[in-house]
């Protein structure tokens, strides 16, 4: 039986009035400004320009720092983040903010496939669209999607919430164990052992609190909750063409 | 891991930038797959020419000079087909003012050892083992102009690292094919294609779905068609890049297990395996970016 770990909610510290540090990856490679970050002190900020789709930027932030990336990131943006605070002003490549802890990852665009795998907490938001995968094996992070999002996602998802305003695609939730999946459109199919559930007032509050945390303004009232049927929790030999 | 690079230009404004604009996007991918590189480009001065056929030779040595060869070619050919022999690079380039088929006859007869990579009016084929950079700049795609291009850089999964490994596979007059990704039941397929009188020249799996879709077409498939059909019948996991003479096209397996990012405007469409191969395009700012469905065929024409 997994326990289910309730995520914590991130208090980051106010701006300082220091001018945010300039980066520019036109000039300068992206070892350095990663080296930096993982130096940094909780309150700093960082503004990256000519980002250029570059792999890995702002991976392994360990403090509570702001970094608004301008322009789209590359692979595993964001990856391995805790408590502090990125934002993407484009699209995200392939692993979002992959092994996310705490803190949060914003992204004003779309992301590309398995956004936010195996995140143990924090925040990830997606305004644009989110590609197939997202939320695989999520461990107690939770995902806000404005739009759509791609077939597999919450594969084998273990903890936290995933919500999305648009349609989710093909055998969501496939295999899921005790994380909770939010709706606005439609589902295409769900996957093995998910199923709908009802939408009950603690529901509403939490899927509430939520959005209201990504910024949006949707009502709670238009989405249908997704879980764990829990039967295929342990093997049984009689499963065997469910898994 | 392969990494793919291709570009159609609709404003022809653009065309004598095609080579420097898929140069710089190559050299964004070439992480990707380091082993060998292919380049096609269409419609390029110097190296097609409207109403004559040109076939690309893999490899700069054909045993014999390029004067020889074309002396030969011409005892074979009419005379007033205009026969020439180049070599740009690690590639040899012959022409002639006659059909692809003829012109491919002549080169067997003369040079039996040879592997022919590209044919057709519009293309031209070129790749070789190294870096895909190198490749690039020996046969000097940074000046080259032209309509459409597109470049392959190779890391080898189902077969050795060889030149005629490399894509884009050429098999059918101006069709190019490259892949990023494998495929399973390769073996099969080519056993069917064999069975209808296909003939093969490497081990590639790439090369299956490149005789598969000029099976289809030759049999009537539109590219979209020949497309979808592949998709039901090729097993593994694939994004795939389709060009004929004026048109592109885009298709990911079912389950999207490789890479793909579009980028559109009114002047071109781009597609690369990671956006970064696109960032430096003009107009990349505004430009509508979105990556393809699984499953999905992709067409453009010019």
């Amino acid at each position: 039986m997994v326990t289910l770990i309730e995520t914590q909610t991130q208090d980051y510290p106010a701006a300082t009035d220091e001018l945010p540090a300039l980066v520019d990856l036109a000039d300068s490679p992206v070892r350095d400004l990663n080296q930096a970050l993982h130096e940094a002190l909780d309150g700093q900020s960082w503004t990256v320009e000519n980002p250029g789709g570059k792999h890995s930027l702002a991976v392994g932030i360990d403090a509570g720092v702001s970094v608004t990336i301008n322009g789209h990131a590359g692979y595993y943006a964001a990856g391995m983040h805790q408590k502090g605070e990125v934002t993407i002003n484009g699209n995200a490549g392939v692993g979002l903010a992959e092994n996310i802890m705490s803190g949060k990852v914003h992204v004003k665009g779309d992301a590309s496939q398995s956004a936010a795998a195996t995140g143990h907490g924090g925040l990830v938001v997606i305004d644009g669209n989110a590609g197939a995968r997202c939320g695989i094996s999520m461990k107690g992070v939770d995902i806000v999607v404005g739009g759509n999002i791609g077939h597999m996602s919450a594969f084998m998802a273990q903890a936290g919430r995933l919500v999305v305003c648009g349609d989710a695609g093909d055998a969501l939730g496939d295999s899921i164990y005790e994380a909770r999946i939010y709706v606005k459109g439609t589902v295409a199919s769900l996957g093995a052992d998910c199923i709908e559930k009802p939408m009950k007032a603690e529901h509403l509050e939490e899927l509430a609190g939520l959005l209201a945390a990504a910024g949006r303004t949707d009502d709670p009232a238009d989405f249908k909750r997704y879980g764990s049927a829990r039967n295929l929790y342990h093997f049984s030999v009689h499963n065997s063409t469910s898994y | 891991m392969c990494g793919i690079a291709a570009l159609q230009l609709r404003n022809p404004l653009l065309h004598p930038q095609m080579g420097s604009l898929l140069s710089s996007m190559m050299c964004q991918i070439v992480d990707r797959g380091p082993d060998s590189a292919g380049l096609a480009v269409y419609d390029t001065p110097g190296l097609v020419s409207g109403n004559t056929s040109t076939l690309s030779l893999l490899g700069k040595d054909q045993g014999m000079p390029a004067a020889g060869i074309a002396a030969a070619l011409e005892n074979l050919l009419p005379a007033s087909a205009g026969t020439t022999v180049k070599v740009v690079g690690d590639t040899t380039f012959v022409s002639s003012a006659v059909d692809t088929g003829l012109l491919a006859k002549a080169v067997r007869d003369t040079l039996p050892e040879s592997t022919i990579i590209g044919r057709g009016e519009h293309v031209a084929v070129m790749k070789s083992v190294g870096h895909p950079m190198e490749i690039a700049a020996e046969h000097g795609l940074e000046a080259m102009s032209g309509s459409q291009g597109l470049s392959h850089t190779r890391m080898a999964t189902e077969s050795a690292v060889t030149a005629g490994g490399s894509h884009p596979f050429s098999v059918a007059d101006d069709l190019c094919l490259v892949h990023n990704g494998s495929f399973s039941n390769h073996a099969t397929i080519r056993r069917d294609l064999l069975r209808e009188g296909v003939v093969f020249d490497s081990d590639n799996d790439t090369e299956v779905g490149a005789r598969y879709i000029a099976s289809r077409l030759k049999q009537g498939d539109t590219l979209e068609e020949a497309l979808t059909s592949l998709g039901k019948v090729f097993d593994g996991f694939y994004t795939l890049v389709v060009t004929t003479a004026d048109s592109m096209a885009v298709v990911r397996d079912p389950i999207a297990c490789k890479p793909a990012i579009i980028a559109e405007t009114d002047d071109y469409v781009a597609m690369a395996s990671e956006y970064r191969a696109l960032a430096s395009l003009p107009g990349i700012a505004t430009a509508r970016i979105f990556e393809p469905e699984p499953g999905k065929v992709y067409t453009w024409s010019l």
